[in-house]
């Protein structure tokens, strides 16, 4: 990426994120009132939360690749159903993508 | 222990574990190819965790300025809803507004909606505590992650290419709670997986909010 990319998303995701939470705060509440808009905001953080662990997990640039993440993934997935803590869920994914890379997955 | 001080511990914590989870994101930035600069200026002024990964993940994956930009700004948008919920309970005017805007996140909303049995002075004291702890200990653990990073060296070694989307896994675990957010979850997925070989990085995250409009629009 180059210098100018970089600060372009810097500044940019800096500026609209702001200005998003100032919209929040100054807002009249019926501007959001919509039912149908409500239903669709709610969905948002999950469906983009979801393509980002595919994309993150189970992708690298334009090619599906599984690898030492999957690992990680799984672990993170056990982790979860035993309702681990945030921090644990992360750690665990960490060290058993590392155990797989370091025994040469 | 009186009404407050369970106000404060709550605040605590969230924010010790949620400002020490900074370190990741430092890290994560430098590994996408940011200065230390840039990457905790993204934590000082964008301040919202899921946004923030959002970018550096789409820039780490070789998508566009465009395409960062988009999916961390419609992460954002879920902190406008959070601030309509919360103006009326925190009061703020002038300066002050301006600074509660800048610290409405998931953990300010969630732990200040949790005090709505103990009356009002509980949820803003709540808002503030939380916020404000989050912001100071995101900010400086950020800082450690970026210049910790380039010391550690691969990060492949530590896993931290697996954190990071186990991160975003655990971010949407609780929200998977109606049989409406599984499916638009799983379809979400598979339409990323799907559309991964065919579109520039970074496009089928934002592709995959279509789905959202989609299993949004009818009731």
């Amino acid at each position: 990426m180059s210098p100018s990319a970089a600060w372009a998303v810097v500044v940019l995701t800096g500026v609209l994120a702001y200005a998003l939470k100032l919209l929040g705060h100054l807002a009249p509440s019926r501007w959001f009132a919509h039912p149908r808009l409500r239903r669709i905001n709610e969905l948002v953080p999950v469906v983009l939360l979801s393509a980002l662990v595919v994309a993150q997990g189970l992708a690298t640039r334009t090619h599906v690749v599984l690898d030492h993440r999957v690992a990680g993934l799984a672990a993170a997935l056990v982790a979860l159903w035993r309702r681990a803590p945030f921090p644990v869920v992360v750690l665990a994914a960490a060290v058993a993508s590392a155990l797989v890379v370091r025994l040469g997955g | 222990m009186d009404g407050s001080r369970t106000v404060v511990r709550d605040a605590l914590a969230v924010a010790v574990p949620v400002g020490l989870y900074g370190v990741a994101f430092g890290a994560a930035g430098v590994a996408a190819g940011f200065s230390v600069l840039q990457t905790c200026l993204l934590s000082l002024v964008a301040f919202t965790g899921a946004s923030q990964f959002a970018a550096v993940g789409v820039v780490a994956a070789g998508g566009p300025v465009a395409s960062a930009v988009g999916a961390a700004t419609l992460l954002g948008v879920r902190n406008a809803l959070y601030g309509i919920a919360l103006s009326p309970v925190v009061e703020a005017r002038g300066w002050r507004r301006l600074l509660a805007a800048q610290v409405t996140i998931d953990e300010s909303t969630g732990v200040a909606l949790g005090q709505q049995g103990r009356g009002r002075t509980a949820m803003r004291r709540a808002f503030w505590w939380t916020g404000g702890a989050v912001y100071v200990l995101w900010n400086v653990f950020t800082l450690a992650g970026a210049t910790g990073a380039r010391a550690l060296g691969d990060p492949t070694a530590w896993g931290l290419d697996a954190a990071v989307p186990a991160a975003f896994l655990a971010l949407v675990w609780p929200r998977l709670g109606a049989a409406r957010s599984r499916a638009a979850a799983a379809l979400a997925a598979l339409l990323t997986l799907g559309l991964t070989p065919l579109l520039p990085a970074g496009l089928p995250i934002v592709a995959a909010v279509l789905v959202a409009v989609g299993a949004g629009w009818r009731e």
